[in-house]
């Protein structure tokens, strides 16, 4: 089992027909996942890798019955393309583009939010259900079926996680970036009840950072609700107050998104806190 | 990116807000020649990008002609939260009869666009929000409404700042043209504190603060053109020009990593095992060789730096092309300090063997790397 995507998820990927989204579309065939066709406006009834080229979201639903799409189109064409998604009957987009404007994001938001359509992103690697599906840009290898669920704000971060408990024996069960934007379409305590309610994750690792308060209100919910043990790393400990350290949502506005005050509100409902990257998987035991 | 308060006001008072104009001095001299213009008494502002600026002394009120020069003097001599005050915006007093907080801005948690109000303003909000939650209003609005927001969404809003049916009605004027502001600019705050209203019973918005979205400015080039290059690190510029991601800190551990989330936890990994980071920098996603160079020209700039931590999980980012980012920049000019590297993922054979002729010191973890680059730059 897996949460959101699995071996028969079938998948569109907007803006397929660009350098970024044509590599990773490429890399994402060859990995096994369902890439049924692509979204370029005006390029419809073209074919790119074998697959069919729509014009819309909706119209390549229509004809493939792919239900996430996933969008690599650049920052500027974001928007339409994300209401374009938001006009379809897709459960899921994946946003990958970083630097999207932010009132972009919230109208797409909005618009999908209406339509009961899941957004993961923007600016975020995508997920990953191992030996099944891979929608997104990370490294397919470092990956192994398992029984870890991994919900992290951040790309390379979560790989070097990821690689430690492919090392550790534990593999994962569904990993998923879910962005490093001040604005994103699934927090923590969107997926974490996915991962409570799925029957082969025994445990969940969460990646946090400096910026906002998903990760404290992931604390409350989790002692409220997870019967399953969580563990959790935070990065940003040393980030100096006011800047903006990469990602746009990863900035110390006032004393209580620090890291230290996640890590705090964690550890007071019961959630252990690695200090370092490796001692991540060995707080788990499952 | 921020803007001054001066900035800001003219882009409320083009949208409609009442807004007090003023001067801006970059002298002393220049502040007295403004006064000359203007009726006293008149307000001196530092005009940096921080907040707290009155209880820095940078905001003081001239009486007498003879108190300007000095006053503009001495705000001008200020360094306010490490910010050196080069100009000061010279402008009219205003007869306060009640000061309250505004803004609207990007609410993470609700994942909209919201005013946020309360009735006692010119404090700090921080403090008040955490001080007495409840006397903190606010009023979610949908994106797509922000252009033209409907009285009857504000009013409540309005009544529970003022109680004079007259100024609510002016508030909420305001407030619609503020909204049209903050998304025709693309902004991520627009602030007003205080608003006030004066002895006619005016509602003014006596003080200005404008955040803006970077990631929009590409489509208000205009706007760019408000930036301050004086208050910006040129560094930071010219790395953001070249896709790398950097800031400058006090530390003496160069650092140089793929992701940002991955360098924000290198830092912390140098800092638990003794050592100090002297930057953040995030090469990105993209595995360029002069991406490199790049970086290893910012960080040599500082003359702290006496070791540099090279950290890479490669995915996108292929460790054989920062090796030969590497091998670039050894060419091209003296690394006169000590490599540590870790690279991992990604072609890491095919980069340690381009690497393997070099005086690089090779580590396998992070916590062993940062451990090293800790022993060497803790050195004095």
């Amino acid at each position: 089992m897996s949460i959101l995507i699995n071996k028969d998820t079938k998948v569109l990927v907007q803006g397929m027909t660009g350098r970024d989204g044509s590599f990773h579309s490429q890399q994402m065939i060859d990995y096994g996942t369902q890439i049924v066709g692509g979204v370029t406006p005006g390029k419809g009834g073209q074919e790119l890798m074998g697959k069919p080229i729509f014009n819309s979201v909706q119209e390549g639903v229509e004809a493939t019955g792919a239900t996430v799409s996933v969008m690599y189109v650049p920052a500027k064409f974001a928007k339409e393309a994300m209401l374009d998604a938001a006009k379809s009957e897709i459960e899921l987009l994946v946003t990958i583009t970083e630097g999207i404007p932010t009132l972009d994001v919230l109208e797409a938001y909005e618009a999908l939010q209406k339509r009961n359509i899941r957004l993961i992103g923007p600016n975020c690697p995508g997920l990953i259900t191992p030996g099944e599906c891979k929608i997104g840009i990370m490294p397919a290898n470092i990956h192994k079926p398992g029984k870890v669920g991994v919900i992290s704000r951040s790309g390379t971060l979560t790989y070097e996680i990821v690689q430690d408990l492919t090392d550790a024996g534990f593999g994962e069960t569904t990993c998923i970036g879910v962005g490093g934007d001040p604005i994103i379409g699934s927090k923590f305590i969107d997926l974490l009840p996915l991962f409570e309610a799925d029957e082969d994750t025994k445990a969940v690792v969460l990646v946090g950072e400096i910026g906002g308060q998903d990760e404290v209100q992931a604390a409350e919910w989790i002692k409220a609700n997870m019967t399953k043990p969580v563990v959790a790393f935070i990065a940003g400990q040393t980030a100096p107050p006011g800047r903006r350290m990469g990602h746009a949502g990863a900035i110390v506005g006032g004393e209580d998104d620090t890291a230290a005050s996640k890590k705090k509100a964690l550890e007071g409902m019961g959630i252990p806190v690695a200090e370092l990257i490796s001692q991540v998987t060995k707080l788990i035991s499952v | 990116m921020k803007i001054h308060e001066y900035q800001a006001k003219a882009l409320f008072r083009e949208a409609g807000i009442p807004a007090p104009d003023g001067i801006v001095a970059r002298t002393p001299e220049e502040a007295v020649a403004a006064v000359e213009q203007l009726d006293l008494p008149v307000v001196i502002k530092a005009q940096v990008h921080v907040g707290g600026r009155g209880k820095a002394g940078g905001v003081k009120l001239c009486f007498k002609p003879e108190e300007v020069e000095p006053t503009a003097k001495a705000i001008l001599g200020l360094t306010i939260k490490d910010l050196p005050v080069k100009q000061v915006l010279v402008t009219p007093a205003a007869e306060i009869a009640t000061e309250v907080y505004l803004s609207i801005l990007i609410d993470r948690g609700s994942r909209t666009a919201t005013f946020i109000g309360c009735a006692d303003g010119g404090v700090e909000i921080e403090v008040t929000a955490a001080e007495s939650p409840e006397k903190i209003l606010r009023c979610d609005v949908p994106v797509t409404e922000l252009r033209n927001v409907s009285r009857d969404r504000l009013k409540p809003f309005a009544e529970g700042l003022f109680s004079d049916a007259d100024q609510v009605e002016q508030a909420i004027d305001m407030m619609v043209k503020l909204a049209r502001v903050f998304v025709e600019k693309d902004c991520s705050l627009c602030e007003i504190n205080p608003l006030i209203v004066d002895d006619k019973g005016t509602v003014i918005a006596l003080d200005a603060k404008v955040l803006l979205d970077e990631n929009a400015l590409f489509r208000h080039p205009e706007l760019e053109e408000l930036r301050d290059m004086d208050a910006e690190d040129q560094d930071e510029l010219d790395a953001s020009a070249k896709g790398l991601s950097f800031i400058r800190l006090d530390g003496s551990i160069g650092c140089m990593v793929n992701g940002a989330g991955l360098a924000m936890a290198t830092m912390d990994t140098i800092k638990h095992f003794g050592g100090d980071p002297a930057n953040f920098l995030d090469v990105g996603g993209s595995s360029n060789p002069e991406k490199v160079v790049a970086a290893f020209q910012l960080i040599l700039k500082d003359p702290k730096v006496k070791v540099i931590l090279i950290n890479i999980f490669g995915g996108i980012t292929r460790c054989d092309d920062i090796a030969r980012g590497i091998l670039a920049s050894l060419e091209q000019f003296e690394v006169p300090v000590p490599i540590v590297i870790r690279l991992k993922g990604t072609n890491e054979e095919e980069g340690r063997a381009l690497l393997k002729d070099t005086d690089l010191i090779t580590v396998q973890g992070l916590d062993e790397g940062a451990t090293k680059a800790a022993g060497i730059g803790g050195d004095a």
